[in-house]
């Protein structure tokens, strides 16, 4: 199976004229996998066995013609929970931990007879921003594997971009889908808060964390976030807003579209190539019809500070429940309850996450909590009112996705300050809970660059649509890496 | 604003952490750097400005008292470290004060 | 030097709803551990809870009973602390925005009317619970876990453990009354914490106080109490001062005992629990839930007494409790007189639980069974006395008093044509009895009534008998 050469269509097509079936398609998958991931390391588990049998039986069912994810395998990001399938947060945590339930997103793939091929590499309870925080190993970003893939969602992405599936889930609080979307040359979509339900999803920020679909174009994308999306009475957060069909207006047209260009995201740290492609875009979307104009979103330099204030003080007390009493790590020989409570954590958790857990209890200290926590809930309300301000004018907003392309493997890993600053163009979406994109639009010195799109909440539609057009009248999605070597 | 080791070693005690004095310097050090990176908030006029602590759109949800069965007990302790009868078994609790 | 003492009560109240606070399982005393349990309450990566509406209409109930303000806008935060029976290592409860705040309950001290002020009340969810063993190991169980509480937080105004205990009375009342809680001390669904501290009086402020946790009974609280005002007033009148700690109520021995000084506040890190989305109470709901709530104690009292025409005494013992108060209204609206209601309630049906050590719904009476009952005696069906065995029958074994009466030929015996026979034959043979009525002798009458119960096994109608009996001594 050559997942560079399909997409869901073709795929679809082959399974609905029976020139595969769902088990073949599942089995070459699997080798697939099994031969590239020796380069990439995108996958932590595979779910052979249980995989095999789910498209057996959607074999058996008959594939629905008109249910273009039937019988198609997907990777999953290993934080969200797949029933008695291991699921790790890549934490020595939970290195042995099995789910006996399922996230509610597995359980809409089920019901769209989509097949669970794995669980994919991340950065530690998702986080960090390179996949290098995982406890297991070190996902190579596919175009360049002396590369990170980004992340939090680094495996996902590297798997879509590898050619080892058609579509994974991610994760993204402050920018996981987004950045990793953007290193890896890929389409990655964080929808609206709300839009998915996070039941099941092992929470690192409870009021910024969605999950998300990662495809190779955008068609793929909206198909699987269709599925994926809608109510859930498990997540009192997940919205009651009716889904469209996010694939329903993809014509390529968007004339008269009105597209924002926020000053603050060409500013200083962006590299000057991302800058050129962003410039290079604007001028697609003019000649599609739109119009672009440049706009202030004059907080969203705090973003960076304000998210790591607020993600880290949810995390903290998210990641409490990992005790080592009812599942998951406990330290050998512990003499008391003491000893299980510090031990299990100091032992079980690495730096990064120690890092956020530390900040985020401290943030959250009786003599700190109005300085930080409090704080940085105000100027997030100050950085809602600057989208909301501009969305009053405009239809999207443009940007790039992450400053910079993927960078080295070992580069920022020690510098926390560094490494969160890449960030800055994702973290202020998800602090308004907005959906936001990344599409390929170019490259810098071989590595794909990523062209953002932010649409008003709950009007991914829209996003998709001006993705779609802009996708169909550039080349840069066809693009692909040669696995492990320099393009 | 900045942080001390002491202030770290607190912080760390809340969150059942336990760092080697190494861990500590370099985490000092690190969490200094980002409380200074956080300090630029101070910047920003919050007068009467109302937190955000939701960013979903929907409000009151609640579910109707409509109880359901418990879920299979061997079930729930298939990734428990230790038990003993139905019950989840932890090194003895000396101090009982935190109880609700 | 004269002291002027101030306790504050912490009171936890487990809720009486099907389902717990954040979590569909099932709310149920007494289960096999941790089978009233699932992924939610046990803390599984990935979860979330969802707000049981039932448990924030119940918050809302018990604050209004306490005459408090309703929050309109709410949201629940999360407190913060490692603990084996609190699984996410927070617990959801309300810290910011208490769902009722400023409310109060009215107290009797020493005949006057007193308002204790209710600082905040709000909702949460209750812990699992550890049972300690010797072996070295504690034991989890989370069937607890989750289970809807709410808190009540008084103002310090109580003055004396009298108070204290007299307020811990009329607050178990009330929230009887609301059917919000069963309150039984004995499960655990009602815990007080206390705190108390003396000051000189004139002394401006409040002197150290000290906190006792967990107190299990209103008794052990008035006792700690009261040991405490003793020893608090001993430190300071021998030169010591009273040091902020934590104390343990020793019942064995009425004392209490030094658990742990306090060094600060605990720091619970609280901050807005970002699953639960907030919660808006309108003006509608508080109206449809104050539409709800049964009649107060107070007001039946005073209903009763009004309407019913029973002696004060009367009114105030059948609203003690809510199963009593209830019984009661449902025995007189099946038109049983509500003075012989009332009697037999706070005599025989008192006797019998107190003899057996049952609670009222343990017995096997009836409202139905007691107004059936009832209704024989009024209607002269049966006589008083055999009413005694039929109560006996009814709450024993739950008969039908009407049926069981008629199949044991109980029914009293009234109809003059059956005994008037009877009593010819008693005068027949009681000759000298005659003899003695005509001389004046009033004793002889009652033996002969003696006789003629005797004759029928108790059955007959005595005011019958009484007339009958008259008339034929005058014709002899």
């Amino acid at each position: 199976m050559d997942y560079f050469k399909q997409d869901l269509s073709s795929l679809h097509d082959s399974l609905v004229n029976k020139e595969m079936s769902s088990e073949e398609l599942t089995k070459a998958t699997f080798a697939e996998i099994k031969a590239r991931d020796l380069k990439i390391s995108a996958f932590l588990a595979m779910n052979e066995e249980m995989a095999i049998n789910q498209a057996k039986a959607v074999d058996a069912t008959g594939i629905d013609a008109n249910n273009v994810l039937a019988g198609i395998p997907i990777a999953v990001k290993d934080n969200i929970v797949t029933k008695d399938l291991t699921t790790t947060a890549a934490s020595k945590m939970l290195e042995n931990f099995n789910p006996i339930y399922d996230a509610t997103v597995i359980e809409k793939m089920r019901q769209a007879q989509m097949v669970t091929i794995g669980k994919t590499n991340m950065d530690e309870f998702a986080m960090g921003g390179s996949t290098e925080t995982s406890a297991f190993k070190t996902t190579k970003n596919p175009w360049d594997t002396t590369k990170v893939p980004g992340g939090s969602s680094g495996g996902s992405a590297a798997a879509v971009a590898a050619g080892e599936v058609v579509a994974a889930l991610g994760s993204d609080t402050g920018g996981s889908i987004r950045q990793p979307a953007s290193f890896n040359g890929v389409v990655g979509t964080k929808p609206t808060y709300g839009r998915v339900s996070r039941y099941g999803l092992i929470a690192f920020a409870s009021s910024l964390d969605q999950i998300g679909p990662f495809t190779r174009g955008v068609k793929d994308n909206a198909a699987v976030l269709n599925a994926i999306s809608g109510n859930d009475s498990h997540d009192s957060t997940s919205s009651a807003q009716a889904v469209p069909d996010f694939t329903a207006g993809l014509t390529g047209d968007i004339k008269g579209m009105k597209i924002a260009l926020p000053k603050e995201y060409l500013g200083e740290g962006v590299d000057a190539d991302v800058k050129e492609a962003i410039q290079k875009a604007v001028k697609t979307f003019e000649e599609l019809g739109a119009t672009v104009d440049e706009v202030s979103l004059p907080n969203s330099k705090y973003g960076v500070p304000v998210y790591y204030i607020l993600a880290s003080s949810e995390a903290s007390s998210n990641l409490q429940r990992f005790d080592g009493i009812r599942y998951g790590f406990r330290a050998q020989d512990v003499k008391s309850l003491e000893d299980v409570y510090v031990r299990s954590r100091s032992e079980g958790f690495g730096d990064e996450v120690k890092r956020r857990i530390m900040l985020g209890t401290f943030s959250l200290s009786a003599g700190t909590y109005d300085v930080f926590f409090k704080k940085a809930a105000q100027v997030r309300t100050l950085i809602c009112n600057d989208f909301r301000n501009v969305f009053n004018d405009y239809d999207l907003i443009i940007g790039p996705t992450a400053p910079n392309t993927a960078f080295n493997i070992g580069d920022k890993i020690e510098d926390p300050i560094t490494m969160y600053m890449n960030d800055i163009l994702t973290i202020p979406v998800n602090l308004a809970g907005l959906p936001g994109m990344s599409v390929p639009a170019g490259f810098s010195k071989g590595l794909p660059v990523g062209l953002q799109l932010i649409a008003k909440s709950f009007d991914e539609a829209t996003m998709y649509r001006a993705g779609y057009a802009f996708e169909q009248a550039t080349d840069f999605h066809k693009e692909v890496p040669t696995l492990g070597g320099q393009n | 604003m900045s942080i001390s080791k002491e202030e770290v070693k607190h912080v760390s005690e809340l969150a059942k952490l336990e760092l080697s004095d190494t861990e500590l310097d370099v985490f000092t050090s690190q969490l200094d750097d980002i409380i200074g990176m956080a300090e630029q908030l101070s910047e920003v006029d919050t007068t009467d400005v109302p937190v955000t602590t939701h960013i979903t759109d929907v409000m009151n949800v609640m579910r109707e008292d409509v109880a359901e069965k418990g879920m299979d007990r061997d079930l729930l302790f298939k990734n428990a470290p230790d038990s003993e009868n139905g019950l989840i078994k932890v090194p003895a609790i000396i101090d009982e004060s935190e109880e609700a | 030097m004269n002291f002027e003492t101030t306790i504050g009560l912490e009171v936890h109240v487990e809720m009486k709803t099907k389902s717990k606070a954040f979590s569909p399982s099932k709310v149920d005393f007494g289960a096999e551990p941790n089978t009233n349990t699932n992924v939610i309450d046990w803390g599984y990566p990935g979860v979330l809870p969802t707000a049981n509406k039932g448990a924030i209409e119940y918050g809302m109930r018990a604050a209004l009973a306490l005459n408090c303000e309703i929050t309109k806008d709410n949201h629940f935060d999360r407190k913060n602390y490692f603990y084996p029976d609190n699984p996410k290592a927070y617990q959801i409860t309300q810290s910011e925005e208490p769902i009722g705040r400023n409310g109060f309950l009215e107290i009797e001290v020493d005949g006057e009317t007193k308002k204790i002020g209710i600082e905040e009340m709000h909702v949460e969810e209750d812990a699992g619970k550890n049972t300690h063993n010797p072996n070295g190991y504690s034991y989890v169980d989370l069937n607890r876990q989750g289970t809807p509480l709410i808190e009540i937080v008084s103002r310090p105004d109580i003055k004396t453990p009298e108070e204290a205990y007299t307020y811990l009375e009329k607050l178990r009342q009330v929230i009887q009354f609301t059917g919000v809680s069963d309150v039984k001390m004995e499960e655990g669904s009602m815990r007080i914490d206390v705190n108390i501290s003396i000051n000189p009086i004139g002394q401006p402020g409040y002197g150290t106080k000290t906190e006792m946790k967990n107190l299990n009974s209103f008794e052990n609280v008035r006792k700690g109490l009261e040991f405490e005002e003793k020893r608090q007033m001993n430190v300071l009148m021998s030169g010591g001062i009273v040091q902020q700690e934590t104390r343990r109520f020793d019942a064995p021995t009425g004392t209490t005992i030094l658990m742990r000084v306090k060094e600060g506040a605990s720091d619970y890190r609280y901050f807005p629990e970002p699953d639960i989305p907030p919660i808006h109470i309108s003006d509608d709901w508080i109206q449809e839930v104050k539409d709800s709530i049964p009649e107060m104690p107070d007001k039946r009292r005073a209903r009763y007494a009004s309407e019913l025409g029973l002696p004060e005494y009367d009114a105030e013992v059948l609203t003690q409790t809510k199963e009593m108060s209830d019984f009661f209204e449902e025995t007189i609206q099946l038109k049983a007189d509500p003075k012989l209601a009332a009697n037999w309630l706070m005599g025989e049906v008192n006797a019998f639980m107190n003899t057996n050590k049952l609670n009222l719904q343990d017995t096997k009476l009836t409202p139905a069974n007691l107004a059936g009952m009832i209704n024989l005696i009024t209607d002269e069906t049966i006589s008083s006395k055999i009413a005694k065995k039929v109560f006996q029958e009814i709450i024993k074994n739950g008969s039908e008093p009407k049926a069981w009466v008629e199949s044991k030929g109980l029914v009293q015996l009234s109809d003059p044509a059956k005994l008037q026979p009877i009593i010819d034959g008693i005068l027949d043979n009681n000759e000298q009895s005659i003899e003695d009525f005509k001389n004046g002798k009033d004793r002889a009458v009652g033996f002969l009534i003696g006789q003629i119960m005797k004759q029928t096994q108790g059955q007959a109608n005595p005011n019958v008998v009484n007339q009958l009996l008259m008339a034929s001594l005058k014709l002899r």
